[in-house]
């Protein structure tokens, strides 16, 4: 009996903590913001329900098209991110030595642990006007005057997926090293050719890790605010400065609660979308390691 | 022969040269950020004027280089602060969570693991707006019925704390659970047939074991925090960290090569971070 006593208040002492978490830092408060966004105010402390913040977001063109361009290419860059860190990630798992795999690996998580704002400040240093690329550009006689690289979409795109394809890899890594070199043997074998092998084996194989790297590199390319703003400037038009603006510059916290009720709403949409047409779970791919 | 390689050499050298490329592309922002730290020049930017520490240690105008600048010095402490406080938090948490999710059977326990790894994939942007309206609610709540005035749950380090705290918190439990997994229970059972206590069993065999997995987590919680801008940017007061510092200096003032300064000091100190960690997992690999 009194192991059973103190298995429950073990239990008890564990689970308080992980409670009072969740509960106070990320449900109530994301109910907070979604009471906030259906709240509109009419006067000093005066305050109407109803969904008029919603409609305000739809009858204004450029807060949605904001979401839907944040959206869009929030999509492109997980997709670039994949084409670009697939043949990585294989090439560490699959191809490299066993000594140079690892190091290889670590190169690779380098810039993982430098800031953000390093990272963008890099880039703005590299390509803006009276940056290494112009000036370089102008050294060699191809171009006459100075050339300026930022600001525009290309660069951003780029910019995000630098920031990003880390996430992709290493979940891909973690996967393909699991594979055994065998099944590939096996599919040539059989009278597979590469691309046969490639799609039927390869790819169904990694199919966790492609989810999961997926998903985190879209919810950290929708939910980003430095690369966008840095490198885009200021007609980047990404749906967290909208969020950002509202809240600091316009204090409109309302409407700023809307808008980021419809980033979450969005985002978890798409997740889910994702996980039901590969059939994953979320436990099983972005909690794996 | 390796199946799963190109076999062609030509194919071979291409996909070298790829890699080859991948990571320049990695290395090129970092290398530029850094090199410019050392330019004897005004502006971040070619021609290259010749090498000068004073980015770092000048104390002379108009180069103020980053250990005399005052307000960079102080969004240093403060992250340095916000980092450890933070991280041993998460720590403290994750470990908890790690154990109750480990040891324990309880009903609806897949339901409270997906809740533990949500924090996770909702944007950094959000949790910082939503902790803001929260604390902000219940200041205010406390402010018109009974008339209390809690500063703390108004913009500033506190809310920085919890807003950083409520997602790495996911990040520390998945690494100390990953570890505690792995641990044969068996050692405790021997333990306590020999007479111990389960607290001296925890303190002697359990923590023990899982030391290397509370360093690491610890630091990664404190790079991430370090590193973090998306949600300690809705939440910050007045005590601003240096990424917020520096990002202020950046759109005000424009680049100066102090910023490269503190690029390449922040790179070489997480650097380094980085590298503990993995020696230290290193070392304990064989003994798994």
């Amino acid at each position: 009996m009194a192991r059973t006593d103190v298995g429950k208040l073990s239990f008890i002492l564990l689970f308080a903590p992980f409670a009072l978490w969740i509960a106070l830092l990320i449900i109530l408060p994301q109910l907070g913001i979604g009471y906030i966004s259906l709240r509109e105010k009419v006067g000093p402390g005066e305050y109407t329900f109803g969904f008029s913040n919603y409609v305000a977001f739809l009858s204004e063109p450029i807060y949605w098209n904001t979401l839907l361009r944040t959206a869009w290419m929030s999509i492109l860059v997980t997709a670039m991110a994949l084409a670009v860190g697939f043949p990585v990630a294989y090439y560490i798992a699959k191809i490299a030595q066993r000594r140079s795999r690892a190091a290889l690996f670590l190169m690779c998580l380098i810039p993982l642990w430098v800031s953000d704002l390093v990272r963008a400040f890099g880039w703005i240093v590299i390509l803006r006007e009276t940056g290494l690329v112009s000036s370089l550009l102008q050294k060699i006689g191809l171009v006459s005057g100075p050339v300026e690289l930022l600001y525009n979409d290309a660069t951003v795109v780029m910019g995000l997926v630098y920031t990003v394809v880390l996430f992709m890899i290493v979940p891909l890594v973690s996967t393909l090293d699991g594979m055994d070199n065998s099944l590939i043997e096996a599919g040539y074998n059989l009278g597979g050719s590469r691309l046969t092998v490639f799609r039927r084996i390869v790819v169904p194989y990694a199919m966790p890790g492609i989810v999961a790297g997926c998903i985190i590199v879209f919810m950290l390319t929708a939910g980003s605010y430095l690369t966008p703003i840095l490198l885009g400037g200021k007609n980047s038009m990404w749906f967290t400065e909208q969020i950002y603006e509202q809240f600091v510059t316009r204090y409109n916290w309302e409407s700023g609660a809307t808008f980021g009720v419809l980033l979450l709403v969005f985002t978890s949409f798409v997740v889910w979308l994702g996980l039901r047409l590969t059939g994953q779970s979320l436990a099983s791919t972005v909690a794996k390691d | 022969m390796n199946v799963a390689a190109p076999q062609s050499p030509f194919l071979q050298w291409l996909y070298r040269g790829y890699m080859l490329a991948f990571l320049a592309y990695l290395a090129a922002p970092l290398f530029a950020a850094g090199m410019f730290a050392f330019n004897d020049s005004m502006f971040p930017a070619l021609p290259w004027n010749g090498f000068t520490l004073d980015w770092f240690f000048s104390s002379t105008e108009p180069k103020i280089g980053m250990f005399h600048d005052r307000r960079l010095l102080r969004g240093l402490e403060n992250s340095l602060y916000i980092g450890v406080l933070v991280s041993a938090l998460a720590v403290a948490a994750g470990t908890c969570n790690a154990f109750l999710f480990e040891r324990k059977q309880f009903p609806g326990k897949n339901v409270f693991y997906i809740l533990m790894i949500v924090p996770l994939v909702i944007p950094g942007v959000i949790l910082g707006i939503s902790i803001l309206v929260f604390a902000s609610m219940i200041a205010n709540g406390l402010e018109e019925t009974f008339g209390i005035e809690w500063d703390f749950l108004r913009p500033g380090l506190f809310l920085v704390i919890l807003g950083q705290f409520s997602f790495l918190t996911t990040i520390t439990s998945l690494v100390i659970a990953a570890r505690l997994r792995k641990f044969d229970i068996s050692l405790e059972e021997a333990a306590l047939n020999l007479g111990a206590t389960r607290l001296r069993v925890l303190m002697t065999v359990t923590l023990p074991y899982l030391m290397p997995a509370l360093f690491s987590a610890f630091v990664v919680a404190f790079l991430v925090s370090f590193e973090n801008f998306n949600t300690t940017l809705m939440l910050v007061g007045s005590d601003a960290p240096l990424t917020i510092t520096m990002y202020d200096r950046m759109v005000k003032v424009g680049s100066t090569p102090v910023l490269n300064a503190v690029s390449f000091f922040l790179m070489v100190g997480s650097g380094m971070l980085a590298l503990l960690s993995v020696v230290v997992q290193k070392k304990d690999e064989p003994a798994t």
